[in-house]
């Protein structure tokens, strides 16, 4: 029982640890790049944290990298490693913008939950692809999912060179790769008189449905069966392929709601500035940052994601106050990554250690028995 | 048309040099049962320090051997996260690579911070050989890194195949627990293909930002480092095949930028997106052989008690 206790919480210190290790070396990394470490962490600090309109900042940006995080929480406890965000995310908010352009007659209230069901439907087949290709094809999915992401920003470009460009671009000859402002009546409602807006709450929502889901259903429960442990699920009667393939469907759904909420609660436009990371800003890459850091639990996850916005937000004041480009922050999430799964192989060996002491005090125990008998 | 398709043939060789390094080296580390997907980024960091050599001193070799050392640290990093602390694989590699471009682009933006271009190795054309018509113009009038890719392919199946390291290197992928029994290292060996591994990768980067492109900018390889990663699955492991994915690659590539430069009216975009829906397809393609990667691939080593 001492053990346990012990266990619990060296188990949650893993990811603060990580963060520590991780804002250490990022200390080494500025004081190496000639500005005060103090100075820029303060600034850092300030940029997140500083103001009202800073903390709503700090959580808009963590709001995709909620929605990220929970595809991926679903995902990698299915035991498929999903690196697709960035695909997801932008084939969200580009199937989104295409509804708003397409139907402006509509109420808003009705446009904006279609445009946020078709994100959510599109990103789960874009993902879907992927499940689909490693269920029953063996392509491994972390390559047929980045291959996606290339695919979807590629076809976002596409589109917003031609197709649904705005038309104001064209008349001016600027061409800038962007659609026009979405109509108002699609803005999702302000929370508070910042940029805070009402696709927060989705998403808190989405994370304790997850964990109902993954920990109170019974699908759920084989997703995650099938993650732990393939063959036993296998033997037990799991249609393994199957739920692979839903997983994925999910974990691409929430994806897409994502890049959909974005589009309709942050930029109200889509853009592109051809890069794959230009709309989402690395969304898809630093949700998985996130999920890692929250241990792979929908609610661990929602700390995690703010934590990573405060750090994204704070990095674009760091940025002026003492010129480290906002890149660092990239590095850190790294190297975040590399520290949590790294000190797995602690957890374990502490784990199996424990076991053994167990054993062992069973086995004298039965041992003693029989020699009493 | 006899001039295009030398044209286009000759960009295909010229172009198959970083997936070639990468994508032996990963070949290297999987054999010997370490799945490593920061390709991408070891190879971002390998470009950048290698192009940056170069702008201060003007020294090709130089930056080859900055982008060689770089690579071999990070190899070491990658080693020790899933050999020592016996990581996921799967996920420390997208680890190094979020780290990887990170850091890149960072060292860039403080050290370069605009786009500039640098003057990188020199075709030389290969006396006698280089005038055989055709084959002479399409192979041997390329440069240094390219000959250098292309002559890594039989050496690499030489010592996989036919000297007692590589063996080794395939007991330990195939039967971690008879090779160690047998008094093979495990985390010798697998530290050892790692590390080349991450050395390759660097001059992968290098081929591309003091060869091919002569500059650097943010996220340069776009993805080349995981299409590598690809192409040793579609090269089913051994060097040979590893070289025809990387021609087909390529081949593709080289078409998309002639179609490009001459203005034929494709939508770039479309012609970007071709080499990743080929990865996809051949990806696909590849289940239906029956040829299985090395049995502990992506499992860390765990000697039996």
């Amino acid at each position: 029982m001492k053990y346990r206790n012990v266990r619990e919480i060296s188990m949650s210190l893993i990811p603060i640890a990580a963060f520590l290790l991780a804002l250490f070396i990022g200390t080494i990394m500025i004081a190496f790049l000639g500005a005060n470490p103090l100075v820029a962490y303060q600034a850092l600090l300030k940029g997140a944290f500083g103001s009202t309109n800073a903390i709503a900042d700090t959580v808009v940006k963590a709001t995709p990298l909620l929605f990220v995080g929970l595809g991926i929480c679903i995902a990698f406890r299915a035991g498929v490693l999903n690196i697709g965000g960035e695909g997801q995310l932008v084939v969200g908010a580009l199937s989104a913008t295409i509804i708003c352009l397409n139907f402006v007659e509509l109420p808003g209230w009705m446009l904006i939950i279609l445009a946020l069901f078709v994100g959510f439907f599109c990103g789960a087949i874009w993902a879907g692809i992927a499940g689909y290709l490693k269920a029953y094809f063996k392509v491994n999915e972390i390559l047929s999912t980045i291959m996606l992401n290339y695919i979807a920003a590629y076809g976002m470009n596409y589109l917003l060179r031609g197709p649904i460009m705005d038309p104001l671009q064209i008349e001016l000859g600027s061409f800038i790769p962007q659609t026009t402002r979405l109509t108002h009546v699609v803005d999702l409602p302000r929370l508070i008189p910042t940029r805070l807006h009402f696709g927060t709450i989705v998403a808190v929502v989405f994370a304790i449905l997850v964990y109902i889901f993954l920990w109170r259903t019974t699908i759920g429960f084989r997703i995650r069966m099938i993650g732990q442990n393939i063959q036993a699920s296998r033997a037990s009667g799991i249609n393994v392929q199957k739920y692979m393939v839903l997983a994925f469907i999910l974990s691409g759904a929430l994806v897409g709601l994502g890049g959909a909420i974005e589009v309709l609660g942050v930029h109200h436009r889509l853009f592109t500035d051809g890069s794959v990371s230009g709309f989402t800003g690395s969304a898809g890459f630093n949700g998985i940052v996130a999920a890692l850091f929250g241990q792979l639990h929908p609610i661990g996850t929602i700390p995690a994601s703010l934590l990573l916005g405060a750090l994204l937000t704070g990095a674009n004041k760091m940025q002026r106050v003492v010129q480290i480009p906002s890149a660092l922050i990239g590095a850190l999430n790294g190297l975040i990554v590399l520290f949590v799964v790294g000190s797995e192989y602690l957890r374990r060996s502490q784990t199996r250690r424990m076991e053994r002491t167990e054993d062992t005090k069973y086995n004298s125990k039965n041992k003693n028995k029989k020699e009493s008998q | 048309m006899e001039a295009i398709i030398i044209g286009i043939a000759k960009s295909a060789i010229r172009l198959a040099t970083p997936y070639l390094y990468a994508s032996i080296g990963e070949t290297i580390g999987q054999l010997s049962g370490v799945l490593n997907l920061g390709v991408d980024g070891v190879m971002l960091m390998g470009a950048f320090s290698a192009f940056y050599t170069v702008l201060k001193t003007g020294n090709l070799w130089l930056g080859l051997l900055v982008a060689i050392v770089v690579g071999a640290i990070f190899g070491l990093l990658i080693a020790f996260i899933n050999v020592t602390l016996k990581a996921e694989q799967g996920i420390s590699g997208i680890g190094v690579y979020i780290f990887g471009l990170g850091l890149s682009s960072l060292l860039f933006s403080t050290m370069v911070g605009t786009v500039q271009t640098v003057s990188g190795f020199s075709p030389l054309s290969i006396p006698w050989l280089s005038n055989i018509p055709i084959v002479g113009e399409i192979f041997f009038h390329q440069n240094i890194l390219v000959y250098g890719a292309f002559a890594l392919i039989p050496l690499a199946w030489f010592i996989l195949n036919k000297t007692p390291l590589g063996l080794s290197i395939r007991a330990v992928g195939q039967n971690p627990e008879a090779a160690d029994s047998l008094g093979v290292s495990i985390v010798r060996i697998r530290y050892f293909t790692v590390v080349l591994g991450g050395m390759l990768s660097g001059i992968a980067g290098a081929s591309l930002s003091i060869a091919l492109l002569n500059v650097f900018q943010q996220n340069l390889t776009n993805g080349m480092g995981f299409i590598a990663v690809a192409l040793v699955y579609f090269g089913a492991w051994r060097p040979a095949t590893v070289l025809t994915g990387a021609l087909l690659f390529s081949t593709v590539n080289a078409i998309q930028i002639w179609v490009q430069v001459h203005g034929i009216n494709i939508p770039s975009d479309f012609t970007l997106m071709m080499p990743y829906i080929v990865t996809i397809v051949v990806l696909a393609a590849m289940a239906k052989r029956r040829i299985h990667p090395p049995a502990a691939l992506n499992k860390p080593f765990e000697r039996g008690e």
